[in-house]
């Protein structure tokens, strides 16, 4: 068992790396949205450094890494390389590892961001060790540092009570993962002109140790939508019973929302981990979040603190959650909700009662 | 054929348990007890199963303090057969990178020692979550990484052939690899098994053994602790309060049918836009356009 | 592999981890197990440490020993609905070191167990004992809860707390009545340092210890009471689980109105309330003590019920049992003579001869006094700050008729059978010889 060491003379220095990279995620011709939201912050990160913005797409002949190509030029990509070939067929992390670090080594990006989702972190880890360089992780803020020139990515620490700005200063790529929906999806412009190019990419696949032997797809996991949710209705320990889950899920239903919880739910089995939102589940930014008997422990606010409008309702009137509530309710939460889910069905505009009852907007 | 596992563990805070003082704004860390990363546990576990299996021996790891001694005993206690420690002052500041340079080097110590067959990895810790080691570490041994493992389908010392199920978010990958290689399992796919008496007996009387940089290779050497990290920490703040104006609705002693309409009330004068999205409604537009989210 | 020990200490409270330092301090071979995560992960306490009582078994404890604040104020509050009339006893640091500190007790635990160790005994956590191993008899040694878990030894030391199931398991302690233990609950509200300091008016390195009864416990035997640490008061309050019971009153709204009361609110303002946390203690005072002692084992601490309710002392019971059970068991271990019960009866001796059970044997009819005459929870405390408050206004009235008017509530209330009933059943109580 030996140690690989590349040495200091392949190391890549600061002043050699120019551009802004972000791997555009793919699993079969399916691009990840997380992408697009980087995209839209590489772009500004390349405008800060006067530099391009460049697309990386990998994968096989039958992904459409064409068509995806095109998707990352309309959301601000100036280039875009392509690392096509039967090797990236199925993820594996040797393969897209050796493929990605390769392109990297030869055009030498300043920056190179990827999305933190499970293929992304994987991913970046493997990267940042072949390249010997410095990867920061769930950044919730990139910036350039005007005095550095460096990338200063911050993060949460301590369970996300706090906030931590990282740099890597000597070495490049300066490497950084984002969790999806926490930076804003940019408007896609059909318009936009941006230069592909095909990159070599040399592997072997005998010299890739894994084969894939089976790929299932998976049915979306319970709660793939709560991401992109406009609307999230969330429930916590204040429900009490497990069955007290369904006032929340109604809620979600009559408003065209998603239903969320909070870790302890998840831990105690009344919800599977895809609907988890918080520090270990997911990050979301709806225009409503209600949350319901949830008292406002730091490491669920990270999930949902950047809603726009946020209502919360708990029996305790101290609870944190009222910190940061637009909207705050002390109320039981199993009677509060079935009022709220009646209250909006009776305002909904009824064609057959048009002009009678309330009316909102 | 006895299998030798190897599993790196990392003491962590209880960070469920971690409060910021309500004045100073610092991590109150009096009184907040030290854990194994939970995420270890379920890799220490999956060790013990291929022991069940395969029969060998589980090695625990961990770079850290020397208090990092107690975590080690925890998973001895879990039925781990022998644990070291690498610690010195020089490792002190090692980010990822260095870390999983660190353990590499460990590693191959005790491969000398005894061949090592897989290593296992917990997927991130709770407190740095960076999930950077695991990776980091089969890169630096040449081990084909195998993430996010659900199980372990089957495994043949003899002619070195692993299949393991994984997930990768929306898809799940049967895949097989060669020995040796790093395991990272996939959270909430076992539970760690409640050590014996003799176990936990074993763990409370073990002397554990220190490996210090010297003893791993590292004497003197620049790609460790703060020297050996690309990534430097440039400042640590607490956020910014949220700018956010909490408008408490007075729903005392009410009827919860009467606390619905008081909120749609504040709704309608606060958010007419969305309160109008919300009940289907049609509304005038502004014509300022929705944000930037989706569809 | 039989696992065999000198001694087998269940519990890693103050009780058993006195029992055993001093076991493993006189060279045995010391098993202790405890069920928590770690120590202190089960115990709960106001807290105030006696450091005469820890100095006993640890000497140079103050030293070393996470302590927060030495208390150089005592007060004690009669409190009515929204007054209360109070005795204060403060006395600045003085000559010798502090009698008592208050502390918080993971952190505490945490040393005291460490103590614990380097002494030479051995502690597992996460193991619950699941009962005791009897032949013939005797107590042999205990089954844990793990596969494998049978462990031998000499002696065991039951120290498990007032909820111990391996006593009343074994037969050796009838169940826990809920007339004999009480629920408290406790916060622990964070303030900064020096708006405490300023707030209590202490130094750095001065605490105030109040204790509370009265209206506070809505005519249930019980008190309350607000302890200083360096950046946070601990507050709580405890009445007779069998109270509790009857009246349905819950624990948690117990405590939300001493907090919200107009003597303890501006203490706590602006501070943020945290670690909330219950425990039961035991109240039922000497007449409820349980044999302590038999063929093969001993009894200690909160387990044995040595707790003084009326002092509201327990912890310094508690390791001055522990302490002397170890010291009787190893001067047998010595002598080489048998664990039996007429031998370790020794242990009940010492403890008799003890202030452990004279205080105890001293109060013994308060508990039952208590219980009965909730006159003195209810009325009493509503006319004494009545009359005090009369007596305070100056409103015109000559003072012999307030005097005369203030004696007759009390008089109107208890009439005067009653006053000079209350009168002596305290004095029995309190103060009288009890005789054995």
């Amino acid at each position: 068992m030996l140690i690989r060491n590349r040495g200091p003379a392949r190391h890549c220095a600061a002043a050699q790396a120019s551009g802004v990279w972000v791997l555009v995620e793919q699993q079969h011709g399916e691009p990840h949205d997380v992408s697009w939201e980087l995209l839209g912050e590489g772009r500004r990160l390349a405008d800060t450094l006067a530099t391009p913005l460049t697309a990386v797409v990998a994968g096989a002949a039958e992904h459409g890494l064409e068509a995806a190509a095109g998707r990352a030029v309309a959301y601000g990509a100036d280039l875009v390389r392509i690392l096509e070939d039967g090797v990236l067929r199925h993820y594996r992390t040797a393969a897209y590892a050796s493929a990605l670090a390769g392109a990297a080594r030869a055009h030498r990006p300043a920056v190179l961001l990827l999305g933190a989702t499970p293929l992304g972190r994987d991913l970046a880890g493997a990267v940042a060790t072949d390249l010997e360089t410095g990867l920061t992780a769930d950044c919730t803020q990139l910036a350039i540092d005007p005095e550095s020139g460096c990338l200063a990515s911050t993060r949460p620490t301590f369970g996300g009570s706090l906030l931590c700005t990282i740099e890597t200063r000597a070495r490049r790529p300066q490497m950084a993962t984002v969790r999806p929906g926490v930076m804003p999806r940019p408007e896609p412009d059909a318009s936009r002109q941006g230069s592909v190019i095909r990159e070599r990419v040399d592997l072997a696949e005998h010299a890739i140790v894994s084969k894939v032997l089976a790929h299932l797809p998976e049915p979306r996991e319970d709660g793939a939508r709560l991401v992109d949710a406009r609307i999230v209705v969330s429930g916590g320990r204040g429900l009490g019973r497990r069955e007290n889950l369904a006032l929340v899920r109604g809620l979600a239903q009559v408003l065209g929302g998603e239903m969320g919880v909070s870790r302890p739910l998840v831990q105690a089995g009344w919800a599977a981990h895809g609907r988890q939102i918080g520090q270990t589940g997911h990050t979301v930014r709806p225009s409503l979040y209600i949350a319901a008997g949830i008292s406002g422990a730091v490491q669920h606010r990270v999930g949902m603190e950047n809603a726009e409008i946020i209502v919360a309702i708990n029996t305790d009137p101290d609870a944190p959650i009222f910190d940061i509530a637009t909207y705050g309710i002390v109320a039981d939460a199993t009677s509060l909700l079935p009022a709220l889910s009646d209250a909006f069905s009776r305002a909904r505009p009824d064609p057959a009662r048009a002009g009678e009852g309330r009316r909102y907007g | 054929m006895a299998m030798h596992s190897v599993v790196c563990i990392k003491q962590v805070p209880d960070s469920s348990q971690i409060s910021i003082h309500p004045e100073t704004n610092t991590i109150m860390r009096q009184g907040v007890p030290s854990i194994v990363n939970p995420y270890d546990l379920h890799a220490l576990e999956a060790a013990l199963t291929l022991r069940d299996r395969h029969a060998g021996q589980v090695t625990v790891l961990t770079m850290g303090p020397r208090s990092a001694t107690a975590a080690l005993r925890r998973c001895l206690a879990h039925g781990a057969d022998q644990a070291r420690l690498i610690t010195d002052r020089a490792f002190a500041g090692s980010d990822t990178l260095a870390t999983a340079l660190v353990l590499a080097h460990a590693v191959a110590m005790l491969h000398r020692e005894q061949p090592v067959d897989v290593v296992f990895c917990g997927r991130q810790t709770i407190d740095g979550d960076t999930g950077q080691v695991g990776p980091g570490l089969a890169g630096r041994l040449g081990l084909d990484p195998l993430s996010y493992v659900v199980e372990i389908d089957s495994l043949d010392p003899a002619s070195r052939r692993i299949v393991v199920r994984r997930r990768l978010g929306s898809a799940s990958q049967t895949i097989e690899s060669r020995l040796p290689c790093l395991i990272s399992m996939l959270e909430g796919t076992n539970q760690v098994r409640f050590g014996s008496l003799d176990d936990v007996l074993r763990a409370e009387r073990a002397e554990v053994p220190r490996w210090s940089a010297a003893d791993i290779g590292l004497d003197g050497s620049e790609v460790v602790g703060l020297k050996g990290s690309p990534t430097r920490v440039r400042r640590v703040f607490a956020p910014d309060p949220v700018e956010r104006p909490t408008q408490r609705l007075e729903t005392a002693e009410r009827e919860p049918a009467d606390a619905a309409a008081i909120l749609l009330d504040a709704l309608a004068r606060g958010h007419p836009e969305l309160l109008a999205e919300l009940v289907g409604a049609e509304v005038a537009r502004t014509g300022a356009g929705r944000t930037g989210l989706s569809c | 592999m039989a696992n065999r020990f000198d001694a087998i200490v269940v519990g890693a409270g103050p009780a058993g981890n006195a029992a055993a330092l001093t076991l493993a301090r006189g060279g045995l071979d010391v098993l202790q197990v405890e069920r928590g995560e770690a120590p202190g992960t089960k115990n709960v306490q106001g807290a105030i440490l006696y450091a005469d009582a820890l100095e006993r078994v640890v000497p140079g404890c103050r030293r070393g020993a996470p302590l927060e604040r030495p208390i150089v104020e005592q007060r004690m509050w009669m409190m009515d609905e929204s007054s209360y009339v109070g005795t204060h006893f403060r006395a600045p640091r003085g000559e010798g070191p502090p009698g008592r500190y208050t502390i918080l007790r993971a952190p505490f635990d945490r040393w005291f167990s460490e103590k614990v160790r380097e002494a030479g005994a051995l502690l597992i956590c996460e193991t619950t004992v699941r009962e005791l191993l009897v032949e013939r008899d005797r107590v042999v040694g205990v089954r844990t809860e793990r596969a494998g878990g049978d462990v031998h030894a000499d002696v065991v030391v039951l120290a498990d707390g007032v909820n111990s199931r391996l006593a009343v398991v074994a037969g050796l302690r009838p169940e826990l009545r809920a007339t004999e233990v009480a629920l408290a609950v406790k916060e622990t509200v964070f303030l900064e340092r020096g708006t405490l300091e300023a707030r209590f008016n202490i130094g750095r390195d001065e605490g105030v210890a109040t204790e509370m009864m009265g209206a506070i416990t809505r005519g249930m035997v019980g008190t309350g009471f607000l302890y200083t640490n360096k950046e946070s008061v601990s507050v709580g309050v405890g009445c007779l689980l069998a109270h509790f019971k009857a009246t349905g009153l819950r624990p948690y709204d117990l405590l939300e109105q001493l907090k919200s009361h107009p003597a303890v609110a501006p203490l706590l303002r602006g501070g943020e309330a945290r670690e909330f946390a219950a425990h039961l203690l035991p109240e039922g005072g000497y007449d409820s003590l349980p044999g302590m002692h038999g063929d093969g084992w001993v009894m200690v601490g909160d387990a044995a019920h040595l707790n003084n309710a009326v002092h509201r002392e327990g912890s310094n019971l508690a390791m001055t049992s522990g302490r002397l059970a170890g010291e009787a068991i190893l001067k047998l271990k010595a002598g080489g003579r048998p664990m039996t019960a007429r031998n370790l009866s020794a242990y009940r001796e010492a403890l008799a001869r003890s202030f452990v059970i004279k205080d105890l044997h001293r109060y013994r009819r308060v508990p039952r006094l208590l219980e009965n005459n909730r006159q003195f929870f209810t009325d009493y405390p509503e006319l004494v700050n009545h009359a005090v408050a009369k007596m305070l206004q100056v409103d015109g009235i000559d003072k012999r008729t307030k005097q005369r008017e203030a004696l007759r509530a009390f008089r109107d209330r208890r009439g005067l059978g009653g006053l000079a009933g209350d009168a002596f059943k305290l004095w029995r109580a309190l103060g009288s010889r009890g005789g054995r």
